[in-house]
C-alpha cells in the first residue's frame, strides 16, 4: 500500500538518508526513534507535506511523490490533533469528505456512525475547545477515517495523552484499524504503543533507517546496538573477534551464535541477581557488586558493576524479600546465555 | 527590624529599592496618562455648546467628515483586498529578500507625510507621463476623492499589513497541513481554515487602517487640498479664522477616534477559541 524508495531530503544541519520501505494493505506499521530522528518528515514526505524530497514514493500503487498532498489520499492524524478550532466535531469529521466524491448526507451519515462508534454522539455539535484530550483525538480519527482514504498516517497520536486515556485510546485504535481494514503508518517514540498496536515496525536513527521488520523481530532481535538501546535492552556490551564478551578485570563470558566482532544485548528481565550466597540457577554467573537499585512504577531495578562493565537488572520480589540491600554489597549476576543476542558489526 | 527593612545587598535596605520602583511606575503612569488626556480634554471641553451645534449642522463640516470617513472606510476596505494576499505570504512563505520587503511595508510609517505628498504630486501629477497616462484613462488623481483615497490607502496599508500577518502568523500551521491532507487545495484552505481563524486580525487591522487614515493631513493637503476632509477643514478654520472655529472640528475628529479606537478594544478582545 505503501512503498518508499530511497527518499532523501535534506535541510540545514539534518536530512533523510536513502530511507527505503514498504507497508502492507491493511497493515499496521509503526516507525520509531528518538525525538528529532526524522520519523515526523517521512510522515510528511509520504503525506506530500515536505518540499524538495527526493526518492519515489508510492501509495495504493501509484507514484504520488510529484502529487500534491490533495491529490494523495493520505490523512493525517498530529499528536496535537489539529483540530479546526472554528468547526464543531462534526463539521470537522465532515471536513475532507467534499473533496473525495462522497456526498453531504451520505458522508454526515458515515460521520455520525463514526462518532457513535468512538462514543462521540454526545459531542457532535461542541466546539473542540470544549471537549477532552482524548475525545479531541477521536475526533481527529474520526476526520481521518471520514473520506475513507487509502492510508492513514498517525504522528504520536498518544504522545500528548495522559496515561488512561491513551490506554484507551490504543484500544480504539486498535479497533479502528480492524474494523476498517485501512493502512495505518504511526510514527512514535513510545515502543509499548509499537508492540501493542502494530504488526510491522522500522527504527530510524538520525535520518536513515537502521532495522524494518516485524515488530516481534524489532524487539527481539534488534539489528544494531542503537536499536537494542531504543527497545529497553540496556545492557549492550562490545564483542571482540574471539567471540567473547570481555567486561574487564578477567570478568568475561561466552557470546553463543558470535560471528566475529559486534554486540551483545540483553534485556534487564533476563538479568538475575541474587546474593553471593545463593546458589545460581543459570549457566552464566558473574560477581558483582551492587550499586544502587531504584524503582519505576511497579518494578525495581539494579544496577550492578561487574569487570570494568554495568548492567541493569530487573529485580524479582523474591529478592527484595531477601532483606537489606546495600550499595557495595557482593552479588551475583547470572543469565541464560540463549537470552544472549548477538548483532555482527555493521 | 521588620524583614522589609532587612539589609539586602551592600547593606542597602531591601525595602527601599521596592517603593522607589513601585512610586517611579505609580508617577509614570499618571504622567503619561495626563499628557494624553489634558490637552485632548481641553480641546472637547473648549467650544461653547452653540458653536459647537452650530458647527455640526455645517454642511461643509458634515461633507468633510463624510469625505474623510468614506475615504478611510474605502482605504481600509482596498487594504483588505490587496494587502491580505501580501500579508498572507509574508506570514507563511520563506524567500529571498523578504526582510526587504518587510521594511517597505513599513516605509510609510516611517517617512515624513508631505514627502508622501510630494511623491504621488511627483508620480501622478499632470506633468508626469504616468499621471497623463491615468488622466488619458479618466483617472484623475490630484485634487480628487480618488487621490485621497490613494494617499490614506498608502499611509493606512502597513498597519492592515502587519495586524493581518501577525494574525496568519497565529493560525498554527497544522491546520493548513490537516486540510490538505484532507483533499483541500490551498485555496480552499485558505478560504475554509486560515480566513475564518484571522477573521478578527483582519477586522482589527481594517480599523487600525481606517483610524490612521482618518488622523492622515500632512500628506492629503499636498495631493488633494479640495475636496477638503475633515483635518484639511480644521487646518483651514484654524488659518483663516483662528483657534475657536477649528476647535469644534477638532472635537468631531476627537470624537470619532475615540470610537474607532472603542471599536477597536471590542473587536481585539481575545476569543476562546484555541485549537
Amino acid at each position: 500500500m505503501i512503498r518508499v524508495d530511497s527518499l532523501s531530503l535534506c535541510f540545514a544541519g539534518f536530512g533523510l538518508r536513502d530511507v527505503s520501505f514498504h507497508v502492507a494493505p491493511g497493515e499496521f506499521f509503526a516507525l520509531m526513534g528518538p525525538t528529532g530522528s526524522g520519523k515526523t518528515l517521512i510522515l510528511e514526505s509520504i503525506a506530500g507535506l515536505v518540499d524538495r524530497a527526493r526518492g519515489a514514493i508510492r501509495v495504493a500503487g501509484q507514484r504520488v511523490d510529484h502529487l500534491p498532498p490533495e491529490r494523495r489520499n493520505v490523512s493525517l492524524v498530529y499528536q496535537d490533533n489539529a483540530l479546526f478550532p472554528h468547526l464543531n466535531v462534526l463539521d470537522n469529521v465532515t471536513y475532507g469528505q467534499r473533496y473525495h466524491g462522497i456526498k453531504e448526507d451520505q458522508g454526515r451519515r458515515m460521520a455520525l456512525d463514526l462518532l457513535e462508534r468512538l462514543a462521540l454522539s454526545h459531542v457532535a455539535g461542541r466546539l473542540p475547545l470544549n471537549l477532552s484530550g482524548g475525545e479531541k483525538q477521536r475526533v481527529s480519527l474520526a476526520r481521518a477515517l471520514a473520506c475513507k482514504p487509502d492510508v492513514v498516517l498517525l504522528d504520536e497520536p498518544l504522545s500528548s495523552l495522559d496515561p488512561q486515556f491513551r490506554g484507551d485510546l490504543r484500544v480504539t485504535l486498535k479497533d479502528l484499524h480492524r474494523h476498517s481494514g485501512l493502512t495505518f503508518l504511526m510514527v512514535t517514540h513510545d515502543f509499548v504503543d509499537a508492540l501493542t498496536l502494530a504488526e510491522r515496525a522500522a527504527v530510524i536513527r538520525g535520518g536513515g533507517l537502521e532495522q524494518v521488520g516485524a515488530v516481534n523481530d524489532v524487539f527481539r532481535k534488534p539489528a544494531t546496538a542503537f536499536v537494542a538501546g531504543f527497545v529497553g535492552m540496556k545492557n549492550i556490551f562490545p564483542v571482540k573477534g574471539d567471540k567473547e564478551c570481555d567486561l574487564g578485570k578477567e570478568a568475561r563470558f561466552a557470546v553463543p551464535g558470535a560471528t566475529g566482532p559486534g554486540h551483545v544485548a540483553l534485556r534487564p528481565e533476563d538479568v538475575f541477581v541474587s546474593l553471593r550466597a545463593a546458589a545460581a540457577t543459570h549457566k552464566v554467573g558473574l560477581p558483582g557488586t551492587l550499586l544502587a537499585v531504584w524503582r519505576e512504577g511497579f518494578s525495581w531495578f539494579a544496577e550492578v558493576a561487574c569487570g570494568d562493565s554495568r548492567f541493569t537488572a530487573a529485580l524479582d520480589r523474591q529478592f527484595l524479600d531477601q532483606g537489606k540491600l546495600d550499595p557495595g554489597q557482593s552479588v551475583q549476576l547470572s543469565f541464560a546465555p540463549e537470552s544472549l543476542h548477538f548483532m555482527p558489526e555493521v | 527590624m521588620t524583614r522589609g527593612d532587612r539589609p539586602g545587598r551592600g547593606g542597602f535596605p531591601q525595602g527601599l529599592p521596592g517603593r522607589i520602583f513601585q512610586t517611579w511606575l505609580a508617577l509614570s503612569c499618571l504622567l503619561v496618562l495626563l499628557f494624553i488626556v489634558v490637552p485632548l480634554a481641553r480641546t472637547v471641553l473648549s467650544p461653547d455648546s452653540e458653536r459647537m451645534w452650530e458647527t455640526l449642522r455645517d454642511a461643509d463640516v458634515l461633507r468633510s467628515v463624510g469625505l474623510s470617513m468614506g475615504a478611510s472606510a474605502m482605504a481600509a476596505v482596498l487594504a483588505l483586498i490587496f494587502g491580505t494576499p501580501l500579508a498572507y505570504v509574508l506570514a507563511r512563505r520563506e524567500f529571498p529578500g523578504k526582510k526587504i520587503v518587510e521594511s517597505l511595508i513599513d516605509l510609510p510609517i516611517m517617512i515624513p507625510h508631505p514627502v508622501i505628498g510630494i511623491a504621488f504630486l511627483t508620480l501622478a501629477g499632470r506633468n508626469n507621463w504616468f499621471g497623463q497616462m491615468l488622466g488619458s484613462m479618466g483617472i484623475e488623481i490630484m485634487g480628487t476623492v480618488t487621490g485621497i483615497t490613494v494617499v490614506l490607502l498608502f499611509v493606512g496599508l502597513p498597519f492592515y499589513i502587519n495586524t493581518a500577518k501577525a494574525g496568519f502568523e497565529s493560525v498554527p500551521l497544522r491546520l493548513e497541513k490537516v486540510s490538505r491532507s484532507l483533499g483541500a487545495s490551498p485555496g480552499a484552505t485558505f478560504f475554509r481554515v486560515t480566513l475564518p481563524l484571522c477573521r478578527r486580525a483582519m477586522l482589527v487591522g481594517m480599523i487600525m487602517c481606517m483610524a490612521r487614515a482618518l488622523s492622515e493631513f500632512g500628506a492629503v493637503v499636498i495631493v488633494a487640498y479640495h475636496p477638503m476632509i475633515a483635518p484639511v477643514l480644521m487646518f483651514e478654520r484654524f488659518t483663516a479664522y483662528g483657534l475657536k472655529y477649528s476647535q469644534p472640528v477638532a472635537v468631531i475628529l476627537i470624537v470619532l477616534s475615540l470610537l474607532f479606537f472603542f471599536a477597536l478594544r471590542v473587536v481585539s478582545r481575545p476569543k476562546r477559541i484555541q485549537s
